[in-house]
Order: C-alpha cells, then sequence, then structure tokens
C-alpha cells in the first residue's frame, strides 16, 4: 500500500519532513525546556513560600471572578451580536475584538485613561464614591474582563449562528415569552459553546500579565498575580522560575485536552 | 586594555592624519555604535550626555535602554549584547559578575518622596506614608529604588503598605504623575526632572536614602574602544557636571 501510494506520488514529500521537524521541535522545545530545568527537588519549598501561594490563591480568584463577570455580560453581548440586525452591529464585532489585537501593555494604560483616578469613567466614581479601581483586586478583575471577555463572546457568538431556530420558533408558537426563550431554550442550545469559551476566557484571564502589571499593581500578598510573580521571581531567583510556570501549563494542557474535540479535530479535519 | 585603548588612540590619530580635512580630529576616530543599558533614573542626564558625545564625534552611535537595573542585569548574565552597563546599585552590578569590567562608581542619588501638585494627601515626612489610606507606589523589591525604599522605611521604623509595586522609577513617577497615587518614593534626580509635574517632599538623612551607582564595560562588547571611550566621557569633568546638575550627587 505505501509503496504503491510512493509510487503515485501520494506518499510524503521529503521535501516537506525537515522543515515540520524543526518547526515542532522549535514549538515543543520551550515546553519541554520549562520542564527539565524545573528544580522539581525545591518544588515543596518553593510553594510553602507565602508569596507564591498568596499570588496562585489570587490568581485562580481574580480569573474566576473575570470569567463569571464575563458570562454574565458576554453571553448576552453575543446574543445581540448574532441576533440583532441594526446598523452598526458590525461596528460593535469590531468593538469586542479590540482587546483581542491590543497589545496587554497598551490595555493597562488603556484602562487608566478611562477607570483611573483622573479617567473618563474613574474621576467621577473617586469624586462620588472616594473609591478607586486601579491598584486593587477590583482593578485586577477588571483588567482580566477587559482581555479575556472577547474570547467568550465570540465563542458564544459562533455558536448562536450556527444554532438551530426551530426548537426557538416552536417555544415562542406554545407562547414563550422573549426572555424565558433566551434563559431556558437559547442559552441551553448553545450550552457547549458558553462551556467551550468560558474555558478559553478563564486560561485567558489566569495568564493575563501585561494590563495587569501596570493596572493591577504587582504589591506581593494584595495583587500580584502569578504570572506577574513569575517575572519578579527571574529577576532573582532564575532558576526558581520554571516552577512557579507549572500550575500555568498544567492549565494549559487542561484547556487543550478538555477542548480539543470543539477546536482541534475540525481544524485537523479541514 | 589599556594597550588595547593605547592602539585605538593611535589608530585614531593614523585616521584623523590621513583624513583630508584634518579638521575633523575631533572625531577621535571613534565609529560605529555602542549600546548602553542604564538605570531609568539617568534617562535624562544620559540623553543630554549622549547628545553631546555624537556632537563631538561624527559618525557615532550610541544607543540607550532605559530600564530596571535588575532587569538589564538578568538579561546580561543571560548574554544580551549591550557594550556598557549602567547600574542604579552595586548589587545590580553585582549580579552580572565578571562580564563587568573594573565597575566604577560615577554618581550617587538620593530617595526623595514625591507628589502630585499641591500634594492633596498632605504628605510632610517619610512617617507619612505609612499613615492608613494614603496610596504609595514604589518600585519593586527587586529594583534598586525599591530595595533602598525598602531600607528607608526599615531604618524609619516604619510599616508602608504599598498601593502599586512598579517596574522601575520612571512608571513609579508616572504613577504620581498622573495621580494615580498619593506620593511615589523615587529619586531626587526625578523629581527635578519631572518639573512642575510633581512636588518633591525630602526624606530625613539619618534613613539612610542614597544608593551609588556603578558604571562599566563589558567584557562581551562589540566596540570596547567606543565603549571606554564613553565611560571616560561619563566619568569626565563634563559628564560630572551634567550628571549634578541634574540632581546627581559625587561619588
Amino acid at each position: 500500500m505505501t509503496a504503491a501510494r510512493r509510487r503515485s506520488g501520494l506518499g510524503t514529500p521529503a521535501l516537506v519532513v525537515p522543515p515540520a521537524v524543526i518547526g515542532l521541535v522549535f514549538l515543543a522545545l520551550p515546553t519541554v525546556a520549562l520542564l527539565i530545568r524545573t528544580p522539581w527537588s525545591r518544588l515543596g519549598a518553593i510553594y510553602r513560600d507565602q508569596h507564591v501561594w498568596t499570588a496562585l490563591r489570587l490568581s485562580i480568584e481574580s480569573s474566576l471572578w473575570a470569567t463569571a463577570v464575563s458570562l454574565v455580560l458576554g453571553v448576552p453581548l453575543a446574543w445581540v451580536l448574532a441576533r440583532v440586525r441594526v446598523p452598526g452591529i458590525g461596528l460593535a464585532r469590531a468593538i469586542v475584538t479590540i482587546p483581542l489585537v491590543l497589545p496587554p501593555v497598551i490595555g493597562g494604560v488603556a484602562l487608566f485613561n478611562a477607570f483611573g483616578r483622573n479617567g473618563v469613567l474613574g474621576h467621577p466614581i473617586h469624586s462620588v464614591l472616594g473609591r478607586d479601581l486601579p491598584f486593587s483586586f477590583t482593578g485586577i478583575i477588571l483588567a482580566q474582563v477587559f482581555v479575556a471577555m472577547p474570547f467568550l463572546v465570540i465563542t458564544v457568538e459562533g455558536a448562536l449562528r450556527i444554532a438551530d431556530r426551530g426548537i426557538e420558533e416552536a417555544a415562542a408558537t406554545l407562547g414563550a415569552s422573549r426572555s424565558r426563550i433566551f434563559l431556558r431554550v437559547t442559552v441551553p442550545l448553545v450550552l457547549p459553546a458558553i462551556v467551550a469559551g468560558s474555558v478559553l476566557c478563564w486560561a485567558r484571564a489566569l495568564g493575563e500579565f501585561g494590563a495587569t502589571l501596570l493596572f493591577g499593581g504587582n504589591v506581593p500578598g494584595t495583587t500580584q498575580t502569578l504570572p506577574t510573580l513569575v517575572l519578579s521571581v527571574f529577576q532573582h531567583d532564575p532558576a526558581d522560575a520554571p516552577a512557579l510556570a507549572l500550575p500555568l501549563m498544567a492549565v494549559a494542557v487542561v484547556v487543550l485536552v478538555g477542548l480539543r474535540d470543539r477546536w482541534l479535530r475540525p481544524v485537523a479535519a479541514s | 586594555m589599556r594597550v588595547r585603548i593605547a592602539a585605538a588612540a593611535a589608530a585614531a590619530l593614523l585616521a584623523a592624519c590621513a583624513s583630508s580635512g584634518g579638521g575633523s580630529g575631533a572625531g577621535g576616530g571613534l565609529s560605529g555604535s555602542i549600546t548602553v543599558d542604564a538605570a531609568s533614573s539617568l534617562t535624562e542626564a544620559f540623553d543630554s550626555l549622549k547628545q553631546k558625545f555624537e556632537a563631538d564625534h561624527a559618525g557615532t552611535t550610541i544607543t540607550i535602554s532605559y530600564g530596571a537595573s535588575s532587569d538589564f542585569a538578568t538579561q546580561i548574565s543571560q548574554g544580551a549584547p549591550a557594550d556598557v552597563f549602567a547600574a542604579a546599585s552595586t548589587s545590580s552590578m553585582h549580579v552580572v559578575g565578571s562580564e563587568a569590567v573594573n565597575p566604577t562608581n560615577f554618581v550617587t542619588n538620593t530617595l526623595e518622596i514625591a507628589v502630585p501638585p499641591g500634594n492633596p494627601a498632605g504628605i510632610h515626612s517619610i512617617n507619612d506614608l505609612a499613615k492608613s489610606g494614603v496610596k504609595v507606589a514604589v518600585c519593586d523589591p527587586e529594583v534598586p529604588c525599591g530595595s533602598v525604599a525598602q531600607h528607608v522605611f526599615k531604618n524609619a521604623g516604619i510599616t508602608v503598605r504599598p498601593a502599586a509595586s512598579l517596574a522601575d522609577v520612571k512608571t513609579t513617577l508616572a504613577a504620581v504623575e498622573s495621580g494615580e497615587v498619593d506620593a511615589g518614593v523615587v529619586y531626587v534626580t526625578d523629581v527635578r526632572a519631572a518639573g512642575d509635574k510633581v512636588d518633591g517632599v525630602t526624606i530625613a538623612t539619618d534613613v539612610d536614602s542614597t544608593t551609588s551607582y556603578p558604571i562599566a564595560v563589558l567584557k562581551h562588547a562589540k566596540n570596547p574602544a567606543f565603549a571606554h571611550a564613553w565611560v571616560d566621557f561619563v566619568r569626565s569633568a563634563t559628564g560630572q557636571q551634567v550628571l549634578t546638575a541634574d540632581g546627581f550627587g559625587k561619588p
């Protein structure tokens, strides 16, 4: 069979093999190197450090909050983008993708201008409530929602576009209100996409670095998350940094395994 | 090294004689470019020194990166290409180890509290930074300005819970300039460079808020003759004049 293929020119051309191998090794090596260089014997000691433990807890808490906020705002936003037909909806869709293409540090600067003490919205908040958003736990969540929510919105919007509207129409004929149809029919219909989008959104929030570093404040114990801690550790104990990358890498693996059916197979099949 | 400089000087002399103009001997034979990694507090002083140097030596280009000394120290020890390193603390220079050739302290700097114009939070001494409700920005503890600040807080016997711990001294200054915090612990030179965008509150001298700045040519410098000429220029009377005018102290 293989011999036949080779003869007919349908086998693997020798030309593609070396670049493909180099490409794969290039993508795999940094991750493998992290695992090789992780100081496994000192792992316990590193994780018993108060700062590491607090940063890990802060990262998990803030990213879960950010995912919750993204769900509450993002699913309705996805519905509007997918179903509402008014002029300017294309612009709304472009706005949703801004954080995806904006460098995260610029995102941090933008957040200051919007929500900082002298920001467009931050200033009135400061005057009325006497509260500041930057350099706080709320600030971290804000930065994470800004960069992560688009992943959820885009995933759910895509699912809503291809969802079968017949069931919604049936519910409408049976007298269900629009809100009831949204909550009891539409949302369950696209639930797999909501779950997938939430996982992507959570992973992005957990890994958020640039905007968090600037807008969050990076104070150990209060606003230092795991990704920003990795930077600080790399500056004084470069050898310990790979150990701190492990939880973030573990999340990446979980996301890849969890979403392999949704994301990897279609790509492979097409 | 000295031999190399002598050789460079001889080459320079020959080049000057060979050049048809004759009057362009001030070029000193230096050419090409060097990369300087410098503590961000040196921004204004080094920018004006760079202009002077490049004007005096036609055909030379100095590329200066400003940032946290601790970042540069890590990058240089990881093999980042640079010709000269000017750090805001001897401990950052120490990280570079033998990669730095004869580091020499060339200036000192002292911490100062920067507050937004008009000092809205009423900060009058270092002790006010420990008050609850006062939002303070400091540099990351790894960065020289941050480690000196921790040292100062310790000497003053106060516990400061900063609202923000930022990447370098200019970022800390920016947090004050933008009014996002009530006070920031920066250097005397930064308060001076910021002009009327911030006010300064002096830190009492009994808490030892001074740090020494070492400078060194790096062992793997691509253009060592040029690198040495730059270091010599920074340490020369002209260089020191520019630095002290910006508020730096004598080493």
